[in-house]
């Protein structure tokens, strides 16, 4: 089942949080809704859930209208909202049953389905326990078992692993890694790895605009300016290699790392094979090459460089 | 109806499960039990097998009590954020409502029921009027319908449950005397229908065995009126 979105804007009173928003999720897919602190991430997610009403634009699930057929559309997701709220006083089970009955599984499958949960969410030493007793690992694991126990075709996590500790994250992300095979997952995140670890596309969000949209390959490729390469040349001054390389094919921009060791990095042109280039020339010029390695662009740089901006 | 049943059941097993609930049975009891038995004014004293002191204290503490039975229901949920659990379920505003609404409710038969020990003590002391003591627990029960709903529109403009009491107190307290006060300073028909608006006016005819059909309507409008009111306002945070 695919999520659309269509023209998807929504005001909080003047202020304009999402800005017509189009974007389709389709099934299989891990979606990662990446942007800084309210660049409106949660509130499209609001949306997409029917907590909140769109000020104008459509939300589809498959080809159900939210705004028209909510509780038609609502038996389809799954929704972790941001903080995991969850009833504090009450105990595992009888919150995941009572989510399992709200959420229309049929009254003689609520034992199964939610032992199954328990089961996948790693919940079984803490069953008869009361939520506010969990740790904060295990009360992610009942947010993500209440969110799944319907089988829902489509699963909406708002920042599922905030406040987790490093091996709980890992955990977490391997459970939605798992999950997410059959399902159509959005995830939202500001945290870069988390998206880059669990999500087969990303989706950038500032200001309430998507403004970038791929695989986090993709999105390196497109938006890095081109290629770049760390070389150690050895058997020259480094004044000598910098003048030098103002001949070498496709070179954009340098930088002297070190000094000492001869060091530099380049920057080459887009769309070059710029590794080939630095090869030959160097060939040409009778350098001896120490290093010749490829730098990646974090997507880290492509984020702040995109959010700032706009 | 399955699912406002469902809703009320887990409302009422949160209150049932936890020491809060135990402790607003208890006071309740203990408060209504006191001015019964032991104040002043007791039935001992009045000297007449009727439960008159126990009603004109219990019409008074459910004033107190239903506020502070119903400030979470819509408060907490919206300060925890698990409204928002809830209401992306395919659940309707009104199925919610009504869930809870359900829920109080049976909490506060749970306690009256706790009272019938009175009745069933003074009926073995000497003759009791048993019509109007029937009469009178209906007027009970008619009574916290209305301030139960009122408590819980009050909860849902809120997050902060003090909040929640307070508003739920201050609409009560125009239905508790208020409109009494001001039927007794003005007079004719306008006298006649701030007397007509205050719960008093009908409580004290239950509580002479007199079942108005007006009474009850009223009542119920106040109940239903409230808890549409409670629907609109869920509604509304949808677009705010």
């Amino acid at each position: 089942m695919n999520i659309t979105l269509k023209n998807l804007t929504r005001y909080y009173g003047k202020v304009l949080a999402v800005d017509h928003i189009n974007l389709e999720v389709r099934h299989g897919q891990i979606l990662g809704f990446l942007g800084p602190n309210g660049a409106g991430k949660t509130t499209t997610m609001k949306m997409i859930t029917s907590y909140l009403a769109p000020s104008s634009g459509q939300v589809l699930i498959g080809d159900i209208n939210v705004e028209e057929n909510p509780d038609e559309a609502r038996r389809h997701i799954g929704y972790l909202p941001e903080n995991n709220p969850l009833y504090q006083d009450m105990f595992v089970v009888d919150f995941l049953d009572y989510m399992a009955a709200l959420a229309d599984v049929p009254r003689g499958e609520i034992n199964r389905r939610r032992d199954e949960m328990i089961e996948v969410c790693g919940l079984h030493g803490v069953r008869h326990k009361r939520i506010a007793h969990l740790s904060k690992g295990y009360q992610q694991r009942v947010g993500l078992a209440q969110a799944l126990i319907h089988d829902p075709e489509i699963l909406i996590l708002d920042e599922p692993t905030t406040g987790l500790d490093p091996r709980q994250i890992i955990e977490i992300r391997e459970l939605i890694k798992q999950i997410g095979r059959e399902k159509t997952v959005l995830l939202s995140s500001h945290i870069l790895a988390e998206v880059e670890a669990t999500c087969d596309r990303v989706v950038i969000i500032n200001k309430g605009r998507l403004i970038a949209d791929g695989t986090a390959a993709d999105l390196r490729m497109q938006l890095s300016k081109g290629e770049r390469y760390r070389i150690q040349v050895a058997n020259r001054k480094i004044e000598e290699v910098e003048h030098d390389l103002k001949k070498l094919p496709n070179l954009q921009s340098y930088k002297v790392l070190d000094a000492q060791q001869n060091v530099i990095l380049l920057q080459g042109r887009r769309d070059v094979e710029f590794a080939k280039d630095i090869f030959n020339f160097a060939v040409q010029q009778g350098w001896i090459l120490t290093l010749l390695s490829p730098e990646q662009t974090k997507l880290e740089d492509i984020f702040i460089q995109l959010t700032s901006e706009n | 109806m399955n699912k406002v049943m469902t809703i009320a059941n887990k409302e009422l097993n949160i209150f049932l499960d936890s020491l809060s609930g135990y402790v607003i049975l208890v006071l309740f009891l203990g408060i209504t039990g006191f001015f019964t038995w032991l104040s002043a004014n007791n039935i001992i004293f009045v000297g007449q097998a009727d439960l008159m002191p126990f009603f004109s204290v219990a019409f008074w503490t459910l004033f107190f009590f239903v506020p502070a039975l119903t400030m979470r229901s819509f408060a907490e949920e919206q300060n925890s954020g698990t409204l928002e659990i809830l209401l992306t379920h395919p659940v309707s505003f009104s199925q919610i409502v009504v869930g809870k609404f359900i829920g109080d409710t049976l909490l506060i038969l749970i306690a009256l029921a706790f009272t019938l020990i009175y009745y069933l003590t003074v009926a073995l002391i000497g003759p009791i009027d048993h019509g109007a003591t029937i009469s009178g627990y209906i007027g009970l029960i008619f009574i916290s319908l209305a301030y139960i709903s009122i408590g819980i529109y009050a909860s849902s403009l809120t997050r902060n449950q003090i909040v929640a009491f307070l508003i739920a107190i201050g609409i009560g307290i125009f239905f508790q005397f208020i409109f009494q006060i001001l039927a007794s300073i003005s007079s004719g028909s306008l006298s006649e229908l701030f007397d007509f608006l205050s719960f008093n006016y009908h409580y004290q005819n239950f509580a002479r065995g007199v079942i108005e059909i007006k009474s009850v309507l009223y009542l119920l409008t106040i109940t239903i009126l409230a808890l549409s009111l409670a629907v609109v306002n869920l509604n509304s945070r949808r677009y705010k």
